[in-house]
């Protein structure tokens, strides 16, 4: 039995021969292609892993960062790969869209190694009795500060809401002035 | 069926949808899309490199969207994502006029997308509680994303409706060519009706009016005006009546296939 920290449910089987590593980990410590300093485990896509020690085969359900990632089929190969090599015999890698991903699923060491890179990981949001709730289309949407992953410095800018991969978008720090990835937090509007 | 004298062997391999809920898939993934490669003509001509990669992005969004809403509506079937898109032609194609219109100047773009942004919001706001689980977990996923091109086109329509005298111009001229098109987003038929009625699919009335508000309020703030009263509503996207603009994006968009049959994305 595996469970995600996020509440998900695996059904497990019972028996595991020696030379099957444990599926979930193996899955977990799969590099993300675009941003391979942080393994796939790090980034919460993994929303379950079902184990099936007597037939030697696993069903791993992945919910992607965003719909179009290009990055997706690629991480579905990786698994693919990663777990065939790791002892099992028939490998099953399918998306689901629910729970959605968000990025407060990247866990406290994904944050770390993605600040490590120069990406600024999302910020912490959702103080206690705010629920976030779509943004009018007016343009003061509100979302929280994102602090420099270089020089700390809290105040940053936003140069463009769309970067280099789907899930990241550019911004600029004020204090120390350089530009820099972020991952994209979801608007919220808090009342 | 006839489509005239030459037959196209290309398009013979499809078949039409068989339930209800997938011909509604079909629609909302058709607009996806068509929309989607409307965007991705930008690249290499958008304005500045932030905004191609904007757009680029937006329509990598659409895409995806595309590709889940187009296998689903091929379940019965037994049709995929790409079999429905690269092997229909213009007459089985279900999405909105508004999507297939052919690029203007980058007001246009601008204003398209947030007439179809603020509604496909709406759309996936009310899906998000679709009595169809899966449905509904695509429109919440969908969601989080259609937000950003949303935010995106709004904040362009106020800087260029709010700008210099040449963009407010382009910009009320996109408004006043793309508004027409809009009622068709908002029809409803006897599908819609009944998969409404069922809790499957999103009331049109309903969406309309939290369409009307959020575009007329941003159009406000642009300077752009009231929206234009208009009786000529143009519509027949989802009967697969189409204008002649979209059989020349799908020759393009299905020269890869066409040339290497077989081919996927």
């Amino acid at each position: 039995m595996h469970e995600d920290e996020h509440g998900l449910e695996g059904r497990g089987g019972d028996a595991r021969s020696a030379q099957q590593l444990d599926a979930r980990a193996v899955v977990c410590a799969v590099p993300d292609p675009e941003l391979p300093y942080v393994t796939l485990g790090d980034l919460g896509v993994v929303a379950a892993v079902h184990e099936d020690g007597y037939t030697r085969s696993v069903r791993v359900e992945l919910t992607p960062t965003y719909l179009g990632c290009p990055a997706t089929e690629v991480i579905q190969r990786d698994v693919e790969n990663a777990l065939l090599d790791a002892g099992w015999r028939s490998v099953a890698v399918v998306l689901r869209f629910d729970p959605p991903w968000t990025p407060e699923r990247i866990s406290a060491t994904g944050r770390a190694k993605l600040a490590a890179e120069g990406v600024a990981p999302p910020p912490r949001m959702r103080p206690a009795g705010h629920t976030p709730v779509p943004v009018f289309v007016e343009l003061g949407g509100v979302r929280a500060e994102v602090p420099c992953p270089r020089c700390g410095a809290a105040q940053t800018e936003r140069l463009s809401a769309f970067g280099p991969a789907p899930c990241q978008e550019l911004r600029r720090c004020t204090a120390c002035l350089e530009p820099f990835p972020a991952i994209k937090s979801s608007p919220v509007r808090l009342r | 069926m006839n489509r005239g004298l030459a037959q196209d062997t290309h398009t013979q391999g499809f078949r039409p949808v068989e339930k209800p809920v997938e011909e509604y898939a079909l629609r909302l993934g058709d607009d996806a899309l068509v929309l989607s490669h409307r965007l991705t003509e930008w690249l290499t001509r958008a304005p500045d490199l932030e905004e191609e990669v904007a757009l680029a992005n937006i329509a990598l969004d659409l895409l995806g969207q595309a590709r889940f809403l187009l296998g689903f509506a091929g379940q019965s079937t037994a049709q995929d994502e790409n079999l429905l898109a690269f092997r229909r032609g213009e007459r089985d194609y279900r999405n909105a006029l508004i999507t297939e219109l052919p690029n203007g100047d980058f007001g246009h773009t601008v204003i398209r997308l947030l007439f179809f942004s603020v509604y496909q919001r709406a759309l996936y706001r009310a899906l998000a509680g679709s009595a169809d689980t899966a449905l509904a977990a695509f429109a919440g996923k969908a969601l989080t994303e259609v937000e950003y091109h949303v935010e995106y086109a709004a904040g362009w329509a106020v800087r260029l409706g709010d700008g210099t005298e040449e963009s407010h111009d382009r910009a009320a001229a996109a408004v006043a060519q793309l508004w027409p098109y809009t009622a068709e987003l908002f029809s409803s038929d006897e599908l819609v009706g009944a998969l409404a009625a069922e809790g499957v699919a999103a009331d049109p009335a309903v969406l309309h009016a939290e369409w009307s508000e959020q575009v007329e309020s941003v159009l406000a703030r642009a300077t752009l005006g009231v929206a234009p009263t208009t009786t000529w509503r143009p519509g027949g996207g989802r009967r697969g009546l189409h204008t002649e603009a979209l059989g020349y994006l799908l020759a393009e968009m299905q020269s890869v296939h066409r040339a290497h049959p077989g081919a996927a994305w």
